[in-house]
């Protein structure tokens, strides 16, 4: 099975059914369809191939839904990036995959490249709204501009298929340790090993309908949609979870059944007063990206009583790694649980033998679910994805230290890198403090995650200064908005004369966190 | 207070918050979400300046985008709960 083939078995199995809601518009399943189709022809027409990369930059939206199925589609492989990306990333990521086309929308504020030229590769552009000036300069370097709103003459018959299950599907950009961020290799089979997994446990139907208020970058937010129309659901598509009343009336307004967050979401619901809503329709409640504080679950579960509150977690490399079953709150609440239907997960010490109930060691998973490796980096590839115990199969390291208990349940204990989650999203630490370096003035970068009650942790940049610079926080957080996507700029500045060592001279992270906790008033979120 | 230097203080206070200085161009009606300027966590850092700037109490059900997504319609919502002239 192929993933474009979630959409077209609801859109025949549906076809009158609301797919999709997003604002004022709402679309059935054959609308979706026939639209997809129409843009994966444009895209075959513009060129693009079988396995070719299209990149997709858009808010969540029609339009963005549309790309990721027309780009199946025609056979070609999606990589959705955030609307707010930077240029000098984007300009890396389209390099990276030599996208052969880009979709994405115009107007004054559209995230593009630092130049269109130089990129041999990049032949198509389609663009929402896009201004006179932007298809001149696209058309002066040679790129055809083709507005996504004159598409109407494609036929709405999709086009023949070309792939098989074990092509690629998507590339997703995650943070890499190096500083760079790297492409997480997901073929068809991959997604629609997890996709099968998770919509098995969480029990979702065709009567479902799930908000989605992340972004579909993020692996978490991509698959509410393709979870949704793979059992024939309907998906309420909104842009962010900022304004929470907004979020909370469209829930009871379109009878949401399935609401997914993350910590943040959470932190933000539990400061507002919830007493006058009722949800008598919210089915279940999903967590990821870190674990909830056990306080949090207690008072979700008194908001949102009838609703099952499942506690997870995963990695971009395997889509979802384990899952709580509901039942089991009361039990373990700090446990993320057991492996999906179909995966098999287990802890491991260095030499990858498989250790006792307790003891801490790496998580190791194994499963249908698993990427193939990241894009054109065989090293870090091989540091991850590792011989398994049949011969010939490889295996998943997450990176991420566990202990199991008696019964096997999991308990996050810690990473293995100095990868910081915040908000939800993986944020290099490496990313960050290149940027800080690139300052004039700045001598030292160390850039460490810290406790927050709403962020789970924020970024907190230590500095010290070559003599004489003048230097201000105001400075480094200009210098940050221009450089970095929101989430990964520093929530906290700190200069300091020296930053502590280690015996061999490095700059100790470990050190400047000790000195953190110690002068840390960080108080719970109430 | 006046609607135009309400207006003037929470463009500043955009400016210096969630675009820490940059020359960028912030037109009145830009979206804040829309233009990545502010996330969740900026929404709370502008009801805080609100409501410690301006002694108002930004309700729940106020923190929407008709009254925060833009730089006048912040303005126009503040003048409101002041009950000035608009």
């Amino acid at each position: 099975m192929q993933v474009e083939q979630f959409l077209e078995n609801s859109a025949r199995q549906f076809p009158d059914k609301i797919a999709l809601t997003c604002g004022e518009e709402r679309l059935t399943y054959r609308q979706i369809e026939e639209r997809a189709n129409q843009l994966a022809h444009a895209l075959i027409a513009a060129g693009v191939e079988r396995g070719d990369r299209v990149v997709t930059v858009l808010p969540n939206s029609i339009e963005s839904v549309l790309a990721i199925f027309a780009t199946l589609k025609a056979g070609a492989v999606f990589v959705v990036l955030n609307p707010t990306t930077k240029a000098d990333k984007l300009t890396y990521i389209l390099n990276n995959c030599r996208a052969s086309a880009m979709i994405t929308r115009g107007g004054r504020f559209s995230s593009q490249p630092e130049s269109w030229t130089d990129r041999p590769h990049l032949r198509s552009v389609f663009m929402l709204g896009a201004s006179e000036t932007q298809s001149a300069s696209l058309q002066a370097a040679g790129k055809k501009m083709i507005p996504l709103e004159q598409l109407g003459q494609e036929p709405i018959q999709p086009p023949t298929k070309k792939c098989i299950d074990i092509d690629l599907a998507a590339l997703i950009y995650t943070s890499g340790s190096t500083g760079r961020p790297k492409g997480v290799m997901v073929t068809h089979l991959n997604i629609v090993s997890a996709a099968t997994s998770i919509t098995t446990y969480l029990e979702s139907t065709a009567d479902d309908v799930v908000i989605n208020t992340l972004p579909l970058a993020f692996d978490y937010g991509l698959y509410q949609l393709l979870m949704t129309f793979k059992v024939g659901g309907t998906l309420v598509l909104h842009d962010s979870f900022a304004f929470p009343t907004v979020v909370i009336e469209k829930i009871i307004q379109e009878g949401v059944t399935g609401f997914p967050i993350v910590p943040t979401v959470s932190a933000l619901l539990l400061q507002m007063d919830l007493s006058k809503y009722k949800f008598p329709k919210l089915r279940y409640i999903t967590n990821t990206a870190a674990a909830l504080p056990v306080e949090h679950i207690r008072k979700l579960r008194s908001l949102f009583p009838q609703a099952k509150l499942y506690s997870m977690y995963g990695l971009t490399e395997c889509k979802r790694v384990s899952y709580l079953p509901p039942e089991q709150l009361d039990i373990r609440p700090s446990s993320v649980g057991k492996g999906m239907p179909n995966e098999e997960v287990y802890v491991v010490d260095e030499n990858g033998n498989r250790v006792a109930p307790g003891v801490v060691g790496e998580l190791v998973i194994r499963g249908a679910n698993v990427m193939k490796g990241y894009w054109e980096l065989p090293e870090e590839t091989d540091r991850c994805l590792k011989p398994g115990p049949p011969p010939g199969e490889k295996v998943l390291y997450s990176g991420d230290l566990f202990r199991a208990d008696e019964e096997g349940y999991l308990y996050f204990v810690g990473r293995k890198d100095d990868i910081i989650k915040t908000r939800g999203e993986k944020v290099s630490p490496r990313e960050v403090e290149d940027v800080l370096y690139a300052l004039e003035g700045i001598a030292e970068a160390a850039v460490i995650g810290v406790p927050d009650p709403i962020l789970g942790s924020a970024i907190k940049a230590v500095l010290t200064l070559h003599p004489g610079a003048q230097i201000t926080k105001q400075d480094v957080l200009r210098h940050c908005a221009a450089k970095l996507e929101d989430f990964m700029r520093p929530k906290i500045v700190e200069f300091r004369a020296s930053l502590p060592k280690t015996e061999s001279g490095k700059i100790s992270k470990r050190l400047i966190a000790d000195e953190h906790r110690e002068t840390a008033d960080v108080a719970p979120i109430a | 207070m006046l609607a135009t230097d309400i207006e003037r203080e929470i463009h500043s206070f955009v400016l210096t918050n969630f675009l820490f200085g940059q020359s960028v161009d912030l037109q009145p009606d830009d979206s804040l979400l829309g233009r990545g300027l502010i996330d969740s966590t900026g929404v709370l850092e502008l009801v805080d300046f609100l409501e410690e700037r301006y002694e108002i109490k930004v309700e729940d059900e106020e923190v929407i985008p008709n009254n925060l997504d833009s730089v006048r319609n912040v303005a126009a919502y503040v003048a409101k709960k002041l009950s000035c002239v608009v």
